[in-house]
């Protein structure tokens, strides 16, 4: 009890020094503002007064220049500020559980944006131009780039009806009801007119990426439920942006015309479409540059950013969809420049989407609750309180409407249970904040401005609060551990393929007829301009085992390092799965003579498995025997066994990182070869299968001293040696670029 | 087995038609003319598939020459879509129908098991359209699936056991969070309005 208290005490003090150091460089940097102006002069006064009169002052041995690191001083501070926040929210847990992260963000705007105010200063507000440009993109990106591809073309057409049709009867029903409220004569707002209100309900009814994603993620729903909403988000950008400028442009001429709506339209078309293709554009243009970045590893990760970074300025350059334009961008780019680049640039790539993504993410809550302090705020209830009850309604009663529509069309149907969630998880955030504050300075905007911040805060507080616990009481479906398993993969390519032949054979251009083409389109040519070297044909089962192979290696390599042995539940090794029958090179060992190889080198791990206190990875099980081996004996045994090492199992190479052959499956699996070309007989073609072999292995706490569990194995335990053996190299059926061979020298790809 | 309706029955029909060139009966030859399914890597099997007997009926056994158009559509009815309400025995059984399918396709020598080579040979043919195809790739592939599977359905063998094969129900075991009832589906009723002139 005591630790536990001390420690979350010592927590408790930490976070408050923390948060006091960080208000007050945040004061002491806002008060700079103000006496900047008069520090200027000063300034200016006091270098040409040095200039003048050199000679008479003394030399400065410390002088203080603030100003001239200024902004990137304050940038610094505010991401410090969120990045502490983060990190406070995660070691003090208990809150977290309960309230979304993005609420307890806000909330820390809020306070940052009252200490700011309370000492005379303007807090900075959420500026358009640094949301849309810099905080905006690299979330986008990292959604876009990890998009699950599968499950988003499995529903395209309920998320695009959802994204376009939805938003659309959302803006008109928002807009059209606000527009009735506004005649009702308390709420004094006759002066909102029409147009006003459309253009308010277009800001206001688009869900919003950031903010689902910030709560979706924290739930864990299912796949179906969280590409659906998600998906819409991000792809009813279009009608938003379309909607956005065309009610803009037409409240300044204050009437609607036939063109105009038919402009409006094909706008649409012009915006959605251009975008993706500049997207494209750009995707495979990256594409085709990783192609040559095996020359210079280090800059691999910056093309993908930057090339996906152009796709969206060049789409906003034309006020194209951004938005779009970044989703293609990365998910057209992302299997071909996956395929080219080493394993540590995909790596990067990784961290630091998901760490540009996160500093983006808390920067942006903590910016609204700043501005929410901030904005000057023209507060009508009636307007208010209604905006956030149509809002509700009308999305409640699109989804049931479009949800009754698609179900026509869709294999699986949607329940009441999943429209519901679907409906709740309709989140607004900081885009449609910005989206306001782009709007022209009038006493409208400010009318706005604080309907927005409502409807965003209600949504964001009530709804996201609430979800988690009614996603636990509807008990909807959570997602589903992803254990990768060839088996799934191999039957969901022979999945692929059987209905793409039974298509064939009924004479129904279907689905997955049209996905085959595209696919077969893909390999043959689109795959060989953009993919470099011999990966350009390795299919698609071939690269995904390759790939789980990879990551259990270094799984295991880390895990090795950590004191934990995964624990394992099966010991069947390959020897009971391979066929008895199969075709080895004879060699004729007499029984006896394998029997006592057998009890010698099962007597030696006696010895080694001492030396491995430290790899608490491996366990060598067996029966203890207590006989002791020498040293010397011990060394005639490793040529014993390099010669029976075509029959027994072949001990590994011991060096930094211990050889893996160990087969344990509670998630994963493992088949690690022996390459064969070291031994004495080697052979002409290594092969996989018939030197594949599996040491089964048991955890072991590393304070143990006593018998593990038996491995009943009975035939014999590789060891580790520290000196020379058989190599054991992790097999790559193929070549396989992935981690430098320079670097990883236990890892060579077998030809 | 579940019902199909005159509508769709009507347009397989005319598909039946068309592919054995009006006489009565389809044989593996008329597959072979479908232009379409020759770049199909697993075309040999799908095609097998229609001539055998398991796939008919319950206890069926071996292969025919040739099917009638009743064959045809029982086969065809293995990827009906799921009837929109249908309770979980019903969707217990439609999964089961679906992967005895699958199973038999895998399981060629009929003995109920799929062994080793039986499982190596599926993995060949689903690469064999890679061009760059080495048997050791698949026997790799085919030899880690197979491990996987006994883990999971045998947690626990003696060294000197021998794993025969994945059975029905380790089959089924094995795929049970693969959505299968959702997923092996063919929509029947856009047929009409698409090509049939092949």
């Amino acid at each position: 009890m005591d630790p536990i208290r001390r420690s979350s005490t010592l927590r408790l003090t930490g976070l408050l020094c923390l948060l006091f150091l960080v208000f007050f460089s945040r004061g002491f940097a806002s008060h700079d503002v103000v006496s900047e102006k008069s520090s200027g002069t000063t300034q200016e006064d006091s270098r040409s007064q040095a200039n003048s009169t050199a000679h008479k002052k003394t030399f400065p041995v410390l002088s203080f220049n603030y100003e001239h690191v200024r902004t990137p001083f304050e940038i610094s501070l505010w991401i410090l500020l969120a990045l502490f926040m983060k990190l406070g929210f995660h070691i003090i847990p208990t809150v977290s559980h309960i309230v979304p992260e993005s609420c307890l963000l806000i909330f820390v705007g809020l306070l940052v944006g009252g200490i700011i105010k309370a000492t005379g200063e303007q807090p900075p507000i959420l500026d358009s131009n640094l949301f849309f440009l810099y905080l905006l993109p690299p979330i986008i990106l990292d959604a876009g780039y990890f998009l699950p591809m599968r499950p988003f073309t499995e529903n395209i057409g309920t998320i695009l009806m959802f994204a376009m049709v939805g938003t659309l009867w959302n803006v008109f029903f928002i807009g059209g009801m606000m527009y009735a409220v506004c005649q009702i004569d308390a709420a004094k707002l006759a002066h909102v007119d029409l147009l006003s209100c459309l253009l308010f309900g277009s800001i206001i009814s688009a869900v919003d990426p950031v903010s689902v994603l910030a709560v979706f993620e924290e739930i864990h729903i299912n796949e179906l439920l969280h590409i659906l909403v998600f998906g819409e988000s991000l792809l009813n950008d279009a009608v938003t942006v379309v909607l956005y400028h065309l009610f803009k442009e037409f409240a300044h001429e204050q009437a609607i015309t036939v063109t105009g709506a038919v402009l409006g339209v094909i706008s649409f078309f012009v915006v959605s479409l251009g975008g993706v293709m500049v997207g494209v554009i750009y995707g495979i243009v990256g594409a085709f540059t990783s192609r040559f970045t095996s020359y210079s590893r280090v800059i691999e990760p910056l093309f993908v950013f930057l090339y996906s970074y152009m796709a969206y300025l060049s789409a906003e350059i034309f006020h194209l969809s951004g938005i779009m334009s970044l989703i293609a961008c990365g998910v057209i780019m992302r299997p071909y420049v996956e395929a080219n680049i080493s394993h540590k640039s995909y790596t990067t790539v990784k961290y630091f989407l998901k760490m540009w993504s996160s500093v983006s993410d808390t920067l942006i809550f903590i910016f609204l609750g700043v501005s929410t302090v901030a904005g000057p705020h023209t507060w009508n209830w009636i307007f208010v309180i209604f905006t956030v009850i149509f809002c509700l309604v009308s999305r409640v009663l699109g989804v049931i409407g479009l949800t009754a529509f698609m179900n026509k069309f869709r294999i699986v149907k949607l329940t009441k249970k999943d429209q519901f969630i679907i409906a709740y998880g309709g989140l607004r955030g900081a885009i449609a904040f910005s989206l306001g504050f782009l709007l022209n300075n009038n006493e409208i905007k400010n009318l706005f401005l604080t309907a927005i911040i409502t409807v965003i805060f209600f949504t964001v507080f009530v709804q996201g609060m609430t979800i988690r616990p009614l996603v636990e009481l509807l008990a909807v479906k959570k997602k589903k551990e992803s254990k990768e398993s060839i088996n799934e993969e191999i039957h969901t390519q022979f999945l692929d393929h059987l209905l793409t032949g039974i298509e064939d054979i009924c004479g129904h251009y279907g689905h997955h007829h049209w996905k085959d083409k595209l696919n077969r389109f893909n390999k043959t040519y689109v795959k060989r301009w953009l993919i470099a070297g011999e990966r350009s044909t390795e299919p698609q089962l071939i690269s995904f085992y390759n790939k789980m192979e990879l990551k259990q290696a270094m799984m295991m390599v880390e895990s090795g390092s950590a004191a934990k042995l995964p624990t394992i539940v099966s010991t069947v090794s390959i020897r009971n799965v391979q066929a008895k029958g199969s075709p080895k090179p004879s060699r004729a060992i007499s029984k006896s003579r394998e029997e006592e190889i057998r009890r010698v080198l099962r007597a030696n791990l006696q010895n080694t498995r001492q030396r491995l206190r430290s790899y608490s990875r491996y366990e060598l099980l067996n029966d203890a025997l207590e006989d002791d081996i020498s040293e010397a004996r011990f060394r005639k045994q490793k040529e014993m066994e390099r010669r029976m090492s075509h029959y027994l199992t072949v001990p590994a190479n011991r060096q930094e990182t211990p050889p893996v052959r160990k087969v344990f499956f509670q998630q994963e699996h493992k088949v690690y070869t022996y390459d064969d070309s070291e031994s004495p007989r080697g052979r002409a073609s290594p092969s996989c299968a018939d030197d594949v072999s599996e040491l089964k292995e048991t955890p072991e706490k590393p304070d143990q001293s006593s018998t593990p569990r038996a491995n009943r194995d009975a035939e014999l335990k590789p060891k580790e040696q520290d000196d020379q053996g058989d190599q054991l190299k992790v097999s790559r059926c193929l070549s396989d670029p992935g981690p430098n061979p320079e670097d990883d020298e236990d890892s060579t790809f077998l030809p | 087995m579940q019902c199909i309706s005159f509508e769709q029955i009507g347009v397989l029909h005319k598909r039946f038609k068309q592919l054995s060139h009006n006489e009565e009966t389809l044989r593996r030859d008329h597959f072979n003319e479908i232009d379409d399914l020759a770049f199909n890597p697993i075309r040999a099997q799908i095609i097998e598939a229609f001539f055998d007997r398991r796939n008919f009926h319950q206890n069926g056994e071996g292969k025919v020459q040739e099917i009638g158009f009743e064959e045809f559509v029982v086969v065809m009815s293995h990827f009906r879509p799921p009837s929109a309400h249908m309770t979980e025995e019903q969707r217990g059984k439609t999964r089961r129908e679906k992967l005895r399918f699958l199973f038999n396709m895998h399981d060629t020598d009929n003995d109920g098991i799929i062994t080793l080579e039986e499982y190596r040979h599926v993995v060949e043919e689903l690469l064999s359209r890679s061009g760059t195809l080495e048997k050791e790739t698949a026997k790799c592939i085919a030899d880690a699936a197979m491990l996987e599977v006994a883990s999971i359905s045998v947690g626990h063998m003696e060294p000197d056991e021998f794993y025969e094969g994945i059975t029905f129900e380790h089959f089924l075991k094995l795929l049970e969070r693969f959505e299968i009832e959702s997923r092996m589906i063919i929509r029947f009723l856009n047929m009409d309005t698409t090509t049939l002139c092949k």
